[in-house]
């Protein structure tokens, strides 16, 4: 995978996976501390420290009882590869939280990507789940809940042509009033 | 809430949406179902959910439940569309690209008739 976004839509894969019905993605674009922090909080059924350990390093934990995915192993791996953090919180019962960060300006850091598309694929693909995305560029912040969107709704689909131009704009609305022009964030790099 | 898009605005679509609701008798909804596990979407999953949703916008298609799954279990055959219409047995398409997705939706989604050299068995 050559995009964040598409590590994001992975991990939050997982998030419904393990039965949460509220997720949280969180983009943190912080140019003052070359930081890139990517977020995704749920509250799913959690994992204990055990199973956390062998998501995390498939090839080094020795218990194979149940098949793991490598999305996590990758996610981790990117972002060890850009002077970045990995970590995995999770509490059985109550959810799980992953972070990553990333040396924002790493030649080798992969590009946020289509996060639109990303978006659109959890919001429009999944209606039961209740999505919260916030995307923060130093001090600016643009929150999306399509809680309020639901419930405006009733009832009518969120697949509807013209509900999802509405949904499609009001992000791209968002993420660009939040994103600086590009000589500006260039000159701060 | 910082979007430039109101609430009284989205409102005003969900009312459009319902007065075309009423003026078709529904026979019930049609169902596109994405695989996007992870090695679907190394594969292209969302580019081909991509497609599909563009499309629904673009030719205006209304009545169609687009949904995303996890792994559905046939990794080598990913990106996986399935077709479920009313009163129909669900069909499987494999390795669809953009392209053939928007092929599926027109031919089998809107016209009813199953693309059969794209479609796999499950």
């Amino acid at each position: 995978m050559r995009e964040l976004a598409l590590h994001i839509l992975d991990i939050a894969e997982n998030s419904i996976s393990a039965g949460a019905t509220r997720v949280k993605i969180t983009i943190e674009e912080n140019f003052s501390d070359d930081l890139l922090i990517i977020k995704i909080e749920d509250n799913g059924k959690g994992m204990d420290a055990e199973t956390v350990a062998r998501i995390t390093d498939p090839f080094v934990t020795s218990r194979t009882t149940r098949k793991v995915g490598l999305g996590i192993p990758f996610f981790k791996a990117a972002a060890e590869a850009c002077q970045g953090t990995f970590a995995i919180q999770s509490e059985p019962g109550l959810g799980t939280r992953v972070e990553a960060s990333f040396q924002h300006s790493h030649i080798d850091r992969m590009p946020l990507g289509d996060i639109i598309s990303t978006l659109m694929t959890l919001i429009i693909g999944t209606p039961e789940v209740h999505w919260i995305f916030e995307y923060q560029v130093d001090e600016e912040v643009f929150i999306f809940d399509d809680e309020p969107i639901k419930q405006t709704l009733e009832g009518v689909s969120l697949s509807e042509p013209i509900v999802m131009k509405f949904i499609r704009e009001a992000l791209i609305e968002g993420i660009q009033s939040t994103s600086q022009p590009l000589e500006e964030v260039s000159q701060r790099i | 809430m910082s979007t430039i898009k109101s609430l009284d605005d989205l409102k005003k679509i969900r009312e459009q949406a319902l007065q075309k609701q009423q003026l078709k008798e529904t026979s019930g909804k049609k169902e596109v179902i994405v695989g996007m596990g992870t090695v679907g979407i190394a594969a292209g999953a969302r580019e081909t959910l991509k497609a599909i949703l563009d499309m629904i916008e673009s030719e205006n298609l209304e009545d169609i439940i687009v949904r995303q799954t996890g792994n559905i279990g046939l990794d080598s055959f990913e990106p996986i569309v399935q077709v479920v219409l009313p009163g129909e047995e669900k069909v499987t398409y494999g390795k669809v690209t953009p392209e053939m997705a928007r092929r599926i939706v027109q031919e089998h989604v809107v016209d009813g008739k199953v693309v059969t050299e794209y479609r796999i068995e499950s």
